[in-house]
Parts: C-alpha cells; structure tokens; sequence
C-alpha cells in the first residue's frame, strides 16, 4: 500500500526534474529582470514589468498555446532551437520545465525584487568606498543580503512547478514518462474509470511534496536569518 | 594639498565651494545641518558626481569636469567613516574589517589587523556580528575597518551625532589616538563646536553650500565676523596652553598660555603638555581696576579689540591679552556703564572652574605626526 508504483515514480520523478530545472534556469534572468526594475529607469520599464506578470494573470492555457506557436517544430522560435542546437522542445520534458519556468518566473522576480529594493544602498556606496568595483559589491554585499528572497523566489518558483497543469498539457501535451508530472498523472486518473485511489495517492504525495518544500525553505531562511541579525 | 571647487545643484541648494588646505591633520567642516557639508565629503569620496569643478589630493586628480576625469569611489583609495556605521550585517566583525584591506594595493597595506584592534581595543568583538554590538562599538569598527583600506585620506561625516555623551566620550578618545599616532590627513564633519576644538587643527566654515571662511581653529574662532556661523551659545575661543606646574595641596594646576598664567583644577598631565583650551565668552568677566578680594583667579590685563552688537541684552567683547584672543559677554548695560571702546585697558576676569576637561585638545604639534609606534613629544 505504501510502496509506489511504477507510473507513481515516474510522475514523481518527471514532477522533481521540471520543477528543479525550470527553478535553475530561471534564477539568472530573473535577479537580471528583479535587478532592473528596482535599481534602473529606462524606457520601457512598465512594458518588461507588465511582460514579466503576464503568466500571472492570463490563463496558463494561453500561456501554452503562446509557448507552443513560438516554440512548436514550426513556430518561428522553435525552428530556430531546431536548426542551432537540434533541440526539440514541443512535446518533451524540457518543453515542460520551460513553461514551469514561464509560469513560475513572475513569483521568482517578485521576491527578489523585493528583497533587492530592501537591501540599503548606502552599503554598497560604503563597500566602494572600501575598493570595491561595482560587480564586486553585488556578488559580496547586495547578493548576499538580499538572499533570502532569493530562496523565497526559488521556493515559490519551484512549488509552481510541481503544480502547473494548463499551460503544460497545452504545450507538451500527456505523455507518460515525458511530460506526464504529478498533476497531469492525477488528472489523467480523474478521467480514469476506477481511479479513485490512484488519484488520492498522487493527492498526498503532492501535499507531501509540498510540505517538504515549504519546510526546507523554512529552516534555511531562518539560517540566513540568524547570520544577519544575530 | 586639498583642492576641491565644485558646483553642484541639489533640490533647492546650490552648493559652491571652494578649498585649498593642507592634506594633514584634521581639517574639520563645520557648520548648520542642510549647509551641505555631507555632499561637498561625498563629492570627495566620487559618491556624489559635482555638475562641475575640480578635486585634486595632493598630486592626483580626483575629478576634473574639464578633462572628463571622474575616478569611481574605489579608485580614489579615501576612506569614509559614515554618520551610521554602515557596518555589512552578513559579516562577523573581522570579516567587516578586511573588507578594504583585502582590496587595498599590497605594496600600500602600511595598517595591518593587529595594529587595528589594538588602536580601536577590538580584540573582544573580532568575531561577532554588526547586530550584537552597541553604538559606540559599531562606530569603531567602522573606523578600524575605513582604517584598514589604508587610505590617503579619511572622511569622517559626524562619526559621533548618533552616539549619545557616554558613547561620544566612548569613541572621541579613539578619533584622538588615530589623528595623533598616524600620518594620515582627516576630513572631520561636525556640528559639535566641542569635537572640533578637540580634534582639528583646521577649521572650514560651510553655510549654503558655499565656504565662508576657513584657517586655524584658534584664529577661526576668534573671528568676530563669524559669529554668527560658529554659533552663540558656544561662543568662546580656543587658545594653545602648555602645562608649566601642578600644586597638589589645593589640587590646582598653572597652565601658562601667551597672556600669563591659567589655574584650573589639577590635570593629570605632565608638565609640558601642549593643551588647546576654550574659555567661553559667558564664563569672562571684565573690570575697569585690578579686583581685589575676589573669588576667581584668573586676571589678565587686557585690551578691548572690538564690540559686537547687542543681541537681547548682551553683547560680545573681544580682548587681546598679549596676544592672545578672549572674548567676554556681558550686558549693554554694563558696556554702557564701563565706557568700553575699542582700545579700553581693561582686566578680564575667568572663572578658573570654567575650564573643564571637557575643553582640553591637544594643540598641535610639530611632531603629531608620527610613524606608529613611536611616542608623542612631551607626552
């Protein structure tokens, strides 16, 4: 009763791959993103901002169908991938991370916007006066304080991932042991004649995971905590 | 040498200023909050770009909106005491302090660690963090650590006005043994009368954004024409003293000075010591004749040199007392019934208790500057 079953272990799997991945691959875009929205003006500022928060508020079907003209075999983006890299992205599992990613990227901006707009200035102006270049103080002054809402960011990211559903199986469709995660399987099983347990399964190792989640998140922002008031 | 002209337009001030003083010892500016006096260090420090001018230390040249040459804040090797600490907060207390050492030039690391701690007596705090030590503790790490980038020259923007008297009195003597025991010059931003007295050797009056005057703090301070700037409750002057005897049976000491002698009460000090001392203009007394059978011991003859305006009741009256500066307040009345004119002989009279601790600075002496280590002359 407690052992998982195949199909279990590979949505499981496949839920943890896309979450990780969409996670890893959108940290660098979006302390980019966070950084200029709170520390430059440029024209077109309120254009990115509203860009950035789209996924938020248009249904996440859109959001697939958007991702599937682009990067679909013919979409203008997708050839592109196609001819550099050979990499086909419709219909597979990193197509999955990217729209995980996609979804999840306007949650991981937020947070660290945020905690970049908290970090005091007149630290870094004082990390200059010391001899630091201006990419030296990020990476030893700004990165390090605004870190825990970089761990926010990437915890909300990732328990976005482990939950997309529309714009997922919009863009890369059903398919068991490449883009069925968590809750595509438990949907699968809904529609299932019988599915009822199956689906409660997946229900709980869904809250589990989450929990998990949530609780790592939380003893390592109170350990980052701890390092800065104590 | 210290160049700096500078335009800058900042909301509704505009801030001109012009200075030429000698890169060493401490030049302090003085003056009201709002006069600009925090823009013109952060000019100095590349925090705040001028609209247009010229800074130069010593030979090189800061900015100079002429040549399109703006070195950033970590070229320009100044150090920067700020108002605030500003000490990282990710960081033990060690880490804080090494932040500049590490990034100074090798060949030019003269200050080291240890010096540091010992200088600041930060042996017990290296590793804790920022959060867990008290204001005045912060204030010196933040020191040891603008220390420790071994700059060419420090800033130091009201390092003591968030720290209240016990902390000040914490962390001055500090301040102190750093301008004393390192060649190195200091830009010191005050509006405390008290610690410039006691720590600078140069006074630069800022008001508006402009420099109104500046040179020596005892001929600064003497300056009738200033009054108004360096305020009138404080006024008083400063004038350098040596210590020439102590009498331990009434615990008095003699401290002889251009006009005489001064008695005050004893100072720990040895005989010889260079002091500065501010008598304050309330705490002089003028008589036409010698007094006799009178409290106070301290008599000069002196000579009325010119009379301020009357301000309520009372007036301000600058003595020349062989040379030295005193001023004396007293009531237009008073000026009135004593027929005082510039050139009046006249005796002025100091209460002996009005020199306090408090007002005692080391004069400047030819040999402050020393290399660490070795002691100061006469001390």
């Amino acid at each position: 009763m407690l052992e998982l079953s195949a199909a279990e272990i590979s949505a499981l799997q496949l839920s943890l791959q896309v979450g990780v991945w969409s996670v890893l691959g959108s940290l660098l875009p979006a302390l980019a993103v966070a950084w200029l929205l709170a520390r430059r003006n440029f024209p077109g500022k309120l254009l990115l901002d509203g860009l950035v928060h789209l996924p938020l508020v248009v249904p996440p079907v859109v959001v697939g169908y958007l991702l599937l003209v682009l990067l679909g075999r013919n979409g203008p983006l997708g050839r592109l991938l196609d001819a550099w890299f050979g990499l086909t992205v419709a219909f597979t599992w990193q197509g999955a991370a990217i729209a995980a990613a996609v979804m999840g990227f306007p949650l991981i901006v937020r947070a660290m916007r945020l905690s970049l707009e908290a970090v005091d200035t007149r630290l870094e102006a004082a990390a200059r006066t010391l001899g630091a270049p201006r990419w030296e103080v990020f990476a030893t002054v700004t990165l390090p304080l605004m870190a825990p809402g970089v761990l926010t960011g990437a915890i909300l990211g990732f328990a976005r991932a482990l939950g997309e559903f529309g714009a997922t199986i919009t863009f890369v469709s059903n398919i068991p042991g490449e883009t069925r995660t968590l809750p595509l399987a438990l949907y699968t099983f809904t529609q299932t004649p019988d599915g009822e347990v199956a689906a409660l399964r997946l229900a709980v190792i869904s809250v589990v995971l989450a929990l998990l989640a949530l609780g790592a998140s939380e003893l390592l922002a109170r350990r980052l905590q701890r390092r800065l008031s104590a | 040498m210290l160049e700096l002209h500078v335009t800058k337009r900042l909301g509704a001030v505009h801030v001109a200023a012009e200075l030429a003083c000698p890169s060493q010892g401490v030049v302090a500016l003085f003056g009201r909050s709002g006069a600009g006096k925090t823009s013109l260090v952060n000019m100095l420090a590349g925090l705040l770009r001028p609209d247009s001018g010229r800074i130069a230390l010593r030979d090189a040249v800061l900015f100079d909106s002429a040549s399109g040459i703006d070195l950033p804040p970590e070229r320009r090797r100044i150090g920067y005491v700020f108002q605030e600490g500003r000490l990282f907060p990710h960081m033990r207390v060690r880490e804080n302090l090494l932040y500049g050492w590490r990034r100074a030039p090798a060949d030019e690391r003269r200050i080291r660690l240890a010096e540091v701690v010992d200088l600041l007596g930060l042996e017990t705090l290296l590793e804790r963090r920022p959060g867990a030590l008290s204001g005045g503790e912060k204030q010196r790490v933040a020191l040891g650590r603008a220390l420790l980038a071994n700059p060419r020259l420090l800033l130091m923007d009201e390092p003591l006005a968030s720290l209240d008297q016990a902390r000040k009195q914490e962390v001055l003597p500090f301040v102190e043994r750093l301008r004393d025991d390192l060649d190195l010059p200091i830009v010191y931003v005050s509006h405390a009368m008290e610690e410039i007295v006691r720590l600078a050797d140069t006074l630069v009056l800022v008001s508006d954004g402009r420099v109104v005057a500046s040179g020596s703090v005892e001929e600064m301070t003497s300056r009738l024409d200033l009054r108004p700037l360096t305020g009138r409750y404080e006024a008083g002057t400063v004038i350098a003293a040596t210590v020439a005897g102590h009498d331990p049976r009434d615990d008095l000491s003699d401290l002889a000075f251009a006009g005489g002698l001064l008695t005050v009460p004893r100072l720990d000090l040895p005989v010889g010591t260079h002091l500065r001392l501010r008598i304050r203009a309330r705490d002089v007394a003028l008589s036409l004749e010698r007094p006799r059978g009178l409290s106070i011991q301290n008599v000069f003859p002196a000579t009325v040199v010119d009379i301020g305006e009357e301000e309520g009741a009372q007036l301000d009256v600058r003595l020349d007392v062989e040379g030295a500066a005193l001023w004396a307040r007293i009531t237009g009345r008073a000026k009135r019934q004593l027929a005082l004119a510039p050139g009046t002989r006249i005796y002025a009279l100091v209460k002996s208790a009005a020199l306090d601790r408090h007002a005692l600075g080391r004069q400047p002496a030819g040999g402050r500057f020393l290399a660490p280590g070795s002691k100061l002359n006469g001390a």
